[in-house]
């Protein structure tokens, strides 16, 4: 660890937003109640059907594997406690679209603690890929809220990457969950760090933490030993914790759009992830709870919950002890870039970081959208140095060129223009909207050149078939008066023949009856006829 | 000036205006730019389902009577998007999609009940892109990353076993909607408001 603070590079635009934090840190953190029933979702990352090992009825205990991963893309998922499999049904989870996703629904036996765990790994006597091989079947996507699935990002990075970035930034108001996690359980997360090292061969491991939180610092600082873990201290100011934001901050690489950080040597990982992480390697534990922050005006008790994947979040909410009278809204994530959600039946996902029941005072609904009075303010704001104003104009009249021309590919989709739009203009909806219509139109426009390609080759083979087929038929043509010709020169020979036997038969007839008998000249004409058939 | 002089000024910048032509031409050739032709440019935004719901027998003789001054809005896969593209390209009127010929919808993908197939191959002779496998007396099948969705194979199977599906499911196909209009305002600029009307 250094201990003087080396350099950071400063963050353009940006806001200060009011943290919020303090609330649902005033004890440790809680372990839920084991809730009766668990919803547990088991979508894959390309929303393909997943195969399930369970069936309903079947009996399962903690820790058992849900989903049979077939493909190096799929995720797996575990009973996070015992119980027994009473539906496997679509029900809604709380992301952006509110589409129901198939779920396994267990019904919890409190009395059955035992836990099915994975044997111990040494990390750094097995091979790398023994080591991501036990990433995957801990079922480890994301914790932070990309939810991408861990040992797929690691498999990428292997041989390509120098720098590992732990990030701890979690910048975003209310969230508090990493911030809790570290402070409990820094020795943890850190040899987790050890362990991404270990696998991807990086040779320093950046730890970005924003200066609001000194304890988790100092809980950081006390077990980071190890010489190759730095620790960076960025001013907190929203949205420094945004992967590439935070990796120009510690590294001062500004990586574009259309690259991946691990392709520019940086693999960036949020610290719940790589809690999970050291979990899985180190206890064989496969991921089945995360830390959730719940917090909000309408809690009497905000508090961070280790909660089970699958835990309905009204649990989690009474155990909190929820005025529902002041609840106006829940919200899954933090107040810039969370989701709100329809009712609290729905489950605890692995990237529910912290569910805000508000008061109407404390997150006002959103407000009429009133005309653009060019003020600017987005384009101060901007994290990214877009031009908010212009993207705007763009998206609204689908000017897609001209969007993208702009950089609009470039944008994180913070909402602080937004948050500080005087007219209340839902901006961040309108570059999503235009995000998911630009790549609509670009997959639209490769189906066409596709289909025109093999359209056009379907036609040359049609033509080609059809060139060989009006060959053949000259050719048979061709065949069969030669067949024909040949046929009337064979019946022609053949007449000849006949006419030559006869006549020879005549003349021997004649000399025949001149000089002997009527036998002979018989048998000669049998003779005859025999040649001329041959 | 005398009338001669004019005739050889004249002269001189028609044999100059030649040999800039020449020049042009040669830097052209030479070039090794082909211009696309107008037929090839319409043809490249139509979507190219190949599905005749046009009435022409594919895309390209669609393109060809657009190009000719005929209608830009008999496209139905193409929807609303292809006409204002052709539109756009063509410097014509954005029109409405002709219902005669169809109603813009959700892409689709043929799916053969493959125990249902008796093997009589007349659906890969409808496909124009060559997305049906099989052969005569045995199951058929889908290529469904190569079927365009065109409807072309449905009607000539004489067991009725393919069924038009969604190419994707409401999760794989959700996306981030536009906002909702009644938030988004009615006039994008303050200073570009009309007299006499309300915001």
């Amino acid at each position: 660890m250094n201990s003087m603070q080396p350099k950071t590079w400063s963050m353009a635009g940006g806001i200060q937003l009011a943290a919020n934090k303090q609330q649902s840190l005033q004890g440790p953190i809680r372990t839920a109640l084991l809730p009766p029933q668990l919803i547990v979702p088991v979508t894959q990352p390309d929303y393909s059907q997943p195969q399930l090992c369970v069936q309903v009825g079947e009996r399962v205990q903690k820790g058992q594997p849900l989903v049979c991963v077939l493909s190096a893309q799929g995720l797996a998922a575990h009973a996070p406690a015992a119980g027994i499999v009473t539906a496997i049904t679509t029900h809604a989870v709380p992301t952006a679209s509110g589409l129901p996703e198939l779920c396994v629904v267990i019904d919890t036996d409190a009395a059955d603690t035992s836990w099915h765990k994975l044997p111990p790994l040494d990390y750094m006597q097995s091979d790398i890929d023994t080591v991501i091989q036990r990433v995957a079947e801990s079922g480890i996507s994301g914790l932070g809220g990309a939810g991408f699935p861990a040992h797929q990002k690691l498999r990428s990075s292997l041989g390509k990457v120098d720098t590992l970035i732990l990030n701890a930034a979690e910048c975003e108001p209310y969230l508090t969950a990493d911030e809790a996690l570290l402070r409990e359980r820094a020795m943890d997360v850190l040899d987790g760090c050890l362990i991404l090292l270990r696998i991807t061969g990086a040779s320093r491991c950046l730890i970005g933490i924003e200066d609001n939180k000194p304890q988790a610092l100092a809980a950081l600082r006390s077990h980071a030993g190890d010489p190759r873990l730095h620790i960076r201290v960025i001013p907190a100011k929203y949205p420094s914790g945004a992967d590439r934001l935070l990796i120009h901050a510690l590294t001062g690489t500004a990586i574009p759009a259309s690259t991946l950080p691990i392709d520019c040597g940086v693999l960036c990982h949020n610290v719940g992830t790589v809690f999970a992480i050291a979990r899985a390697v180190l206890h064989g534990e496969p991921l089945l709870s995360r830390i959730t922050t719940i917090t909000g005006a309408a809690v009497q008790q905000p508090a961070n919950y280790e909660a089970l994947i699958g835990t309905p979040i009204r649990e989690l909410l009474l155990q909190s002890a929820v005025d529902t009278t002041r609840l106006s809204q829940l919200v899954c994530g933090g107040p810039m870039m969370g989701t709100a959600l329809a009712n609290a039946d729905l489950p605890v996902t692995r990237t529910a970081n912290c569910i805000i029941a508000a008061t109407e005072p404390e997150l006002p609904l959103p407000q009429p959208a009133q005309a653009c009075i060019r003020c600017g303010f987005c384009a101060e704001v901007c994290p990214v140095q877009l031009l908010p104003q212009q993207l705007y104009w763009f998206a609204r009249n689908r000017e897609h060129a001209r969007a993208l021309a702009h950089n609009l590919a470039d944008c994180i989709e913070c909402g602080a223009c937004a948050h500080v739009c005087p007219s209340h203009i839902p901006l961040v909806q309108y570059y999503r909207a235009t995000k998911a219509e630009i790549a609509e139109a670009n997959d639209k426009q490769q189906r066409a050149h596709h289909w025109k390609l093999r359209f056009d080759a379907h036609q040359q083979r049609k033509a080609v078939e059809k060139v060989a087929e009006e060959q053949r038929r000259a050719e048979r043509a061709v065949l069969a008066s030669q067949k024909q010709q040949s046929g009337t020169a064979a019946t022609l020979s053949a007449r000849d023949a006949v006419a030559a036997a006869l006549a020879r038969v005549q003349a021997k007839k004649a000399a025949g009856d001149k000089l002997a008998s009527g036998s002979v000249a018989s048998s000669n004409v049998a003779d005859d006829n025999k040649d001329s058939r041959s | 000036m005398t009338p001669a002089g004019y005739f050889i000024a004249v002269l001189l910048l028609l044999a100059l205006v030649q040999v800039y032509c020449a020049v042009t031409s040669i830097a052209v050739s030479k070039s090794g730019v082909e211009a696309i032709s107008m037929v090839d440019q319409v043809n490249a935004l139509l979507p190219q389902t190949q599905c005749g719901q046009c009435g022409h027998p594919g895309c390209k003789p669609y393109a060809q009577s657009i190009v000719s001054g005929g209608p830009i809005n008999k496209c139905p896969p193409g929807g609303a998007a292809t006409i204002a593209d052709l539109a756009t390209l063509l410097g014509v009127p954005v029109q409405p999609l002709d219902p005669e010929h169809g109603v813009e919808s959700p892409r689709n993908i043929a799916w053969i009940r493959e125990d249902e197939c008796i093997g009589c191959t007349k659906c890969i002779q409808a496909c124009p892109v060559d997305a049906i496998l099989g052969s005569a007396k045995h199951m058929h099948t889908v290529i469904v990353s190569e079927c365009t969705g065109c409807d072309l194979c449905v009607e000539p199977c004489p067991v009725d076993c393919i069924d038009m599906l969604p190419a994707r499911t409401p999760l794989q196909g959700w996306d981030w909607p536009r906002p909702d209009p009644g938030l988004a305002g009615p006039v994008p600029v303050a200073t570009d408001r009309m007299p006499g009307t309300s915001v």
